[in-house]
């Protein structure tokens, strides 16, 4: 029995893609990094950073404005990240792939711009008991103005959905539903495929926040089905500030625009205005240009090393950190689902999760402490907050097991 | 003390951080509990981590603190700094809690190096003092001691160190 395990350490043992990533190549107090905050937010490898310089060094110009080279450049790189982006996820059409500031920005551009007009006092939105806050305040800022009442579906106490409350909860009076991909605090992966095909039956149209779902593993928005799906770059080792909507073509042409402004007009009067054409109706003023341009080379990056290769390493690499955390005396894991990606949320006998944060990265590993913008997930379990180690490509056995001495330190601090 | 078995290259900051009175205060807090004939209370929420503390004063007619108890959860930097306030202000008025209140957050936050609050003999809460090279944990150490000029002054909402 031991071979086989051998033989799984073996591959998570070494991460070939760390080199890529330069901040990696450093110490914190007097320690070699151990990043495992990458679900707050991941690092970039060189090439991203590599193509925003490059960017801002010799092709920086507004975009879709200019007659001049540098203008051209410009718009052709920002709109060759946007066809990235397209089969990345495998749109059918670009004028699907809104560009914005990041998840959260797409998911209240889709509340305001598509959910308040269509709803009012007696309709429902339904949303997960796992969501992070961004998939709910949007929700109930368009409750707040039209009347409308937000329905939370709930979770067992391994962090999974209790699917057939989920669909007792889903009738005609629900106008959307809004769910996470994967829990970013319990890191459980929801079967969207079967929940979609479930609302699809009664009309009812589906948002995917899948802000922890893209780094993670391939996603086609033509194969899930959804009707709205969010990311942001800095989750997927692109730079801040940077996201998607991914909206089917049907529906944004349904709506109307979310911001005014330069760039989302084909002519302006005072006596009225025509909107641009999808998708630039909904991106109003001078984009993050640099930022989107690195996170099509972000896109480029995850590609060149598929996204196959990364859930693989992934999954073997949570698997061999459950089992190192389960041998710690006085560990409680949190989010047990069956079905999870590379995120692992614990507590560690009754010592509060901001001591633990503090005292790890003293010893050089970053970890993630508190609710996790999921206030209600930790309401649930009755605790304030949680440590949460992520795990993304460049993390290996070692990042593990210095994880894991660094706990053991903690518990001999508060012994 | 108990962390000197820590095998971790530079752990005299996180002892100095983590003493054995703040991890006493932290395990067994002081006056922990609701204050049935309080008449002042105040929140105090770090939303960060997540600490959430309730103050429960009661002043007598001549605005002398006769009893003081906290409730609520927050780490051991929190805990143990709102068991050493309740130690500290029973028994002292108003104006000198608030005196105490200034002294504390101003060195806790800057060290006040050369000001008037360097030379005050901050007692027990000294220990706090480790907190000022995790600047990330000054907000857990003076959450308790917004709560208290919060209670005396009786603002309605809860206070917030972020």
């Amino acid at each position: 029995m031991t071979q086989p395990q051998q033989d799984l350490q073996d591959t998570i043992a070494v991460s070939d893609y760390r080199q890529d990533f330069p901040l990696l190549q450093q110490e914190v107090n007097g320690h070699p990094l151990v990043y495992l905050d990458s679900a707050a937010s991941a690092q970039q490898p060189a090439s991203v950073m590599d193509a925003v310089a490059q960017y801002e060094r010799t092709d920086h110009a507004n975009v879709h404005r200019g007659v001049h080279s540098l203008s051209h450049r410009a718009t052709d790189a920002y709109e060759q990240a946007r066809d990235k982006l397209r089969a990345f996820i495998n749109a059918e059409s670009r004028s699907e792939i809104v560009l914005t500031s990041g998840t959260t920005e797409s998911i209240n551009l889709v509340a305001q711009s598509y959910c308040r007009p269509r709803i009012g006092s007696g309709d429902r939105i339904l949303i997960t008991h796992l969501e992070h806050h961004s998939n709910i305040v949007p929700w109930q800022l368009v409750c707040e103005q039209t009347g409308a009442e937000l329905l939370v579906a709930p979770m067992d106490s391994r962090g999974q959905l209790v699917l057939e409350k989920l669909y007792e909860l889903m009738t005609d009076k629900v106008k959307i539903l809004a769910i996470g991909h994967v829990s970013n605090a319990l890191g459980t992966i929801h079967p969207l495929r079967e929940i979609i095909a479930r609302a699809h039956a009664l009309g009812i149209p589906v948002l995917v926040d899948g802000a922890q779902g893209v780094p993670h593993m391939a996603i086609d928005v033509q194969d899930l089905d959804c009707d709205f799906y969010a990311f942001s770059g800095h989750k997927m080792f692109g730079p801040t500030g940077t996201g998607v909507l991914y909206a089917r073509e049907c529906l944004l042409e349904t709506m109307p625009p979310y911001q005014g402004g330069g760039d989302m007009i084909l002519e302006v009067s005072f006596e009225g205005t025509t909107y641009n054409d999808l998708p630039y109706k909904f991106e109003a003023g001078t984009p993050n240009i640099a930022g989107v341009i690195g996170m099509g080379a972000a896109v480029d990056y995850l590609q060149s090393v598929g996204l196959a290769n990364i859930a693989e390493h992934e999954q073997q690499l949570l698997d061999y950190m459950t089992r190192r955390l389960t041998e710690i005396d006085g560990i409680r894991l949190i989010g047990t689902a069956a079905n999870k990606a590379s995120i692992q949320s614990f507590m560690l006998d009754d010592i509060h999760s901001h001591d633990l944060g503090t005292i790890l990265d003293h010893q050089g590993v970053a970890i993630r402490t508190g609710h996790h913008c999921a206030m209600p997930v930790m309401d649930y379990f009755g605790i304030p907050g949680t440590a949460r180690a992520s795990l993304a490509l460049y993390n290996n056995a070692d990042d593990v097991d210095r994880l894991v001495d660094a706990l053991e330190q903690a518990k001999k601090l508060f012994a | 003390m108990n962390a000197q078995g820590l095998n971790i290259g530079n752990a005299q900051e996180l002892r100095e951080l983590y003493r054995e009175l703040i991890l006493d205060h932290a395990r067994s807090p002081r006056h922990f509990g609701k204050l049935p004939h309080a008449t002042h209370s105040a929140e105090g929420i770090n939303p960060l981590c997540g600490d959430k503390l309730k103050l429960y004063l009661d002043v007598d007619d001549a605005s002398n603190i006769r009893a003081a108890c906290f409730e609520g959860s927050g780490c051991a930097i929190s805990v143990a700094s709102a068991s050493l306030l309740t130690e500290t202000i029973i028994g002292l008025s108003e104006k000198e809690a608030i005196a105490w209140f200034t002294a504390v957050t101003t060195r806790l936050t800057h060290g006040d190096p050369t000001g008037e609050f360097s030379a005050v003999d901050l007692g027990k809460l000294e220990a706090l003092e480790g907190v000022r090279e995790f600047p990330a944990r000054v907000k857990c150490a003076t959450l308790a001691w917004h709560a208290l000029r919060s209670a005396l002054q009786q603002r309605p909402a809860p206070v917030s160190t972020e």
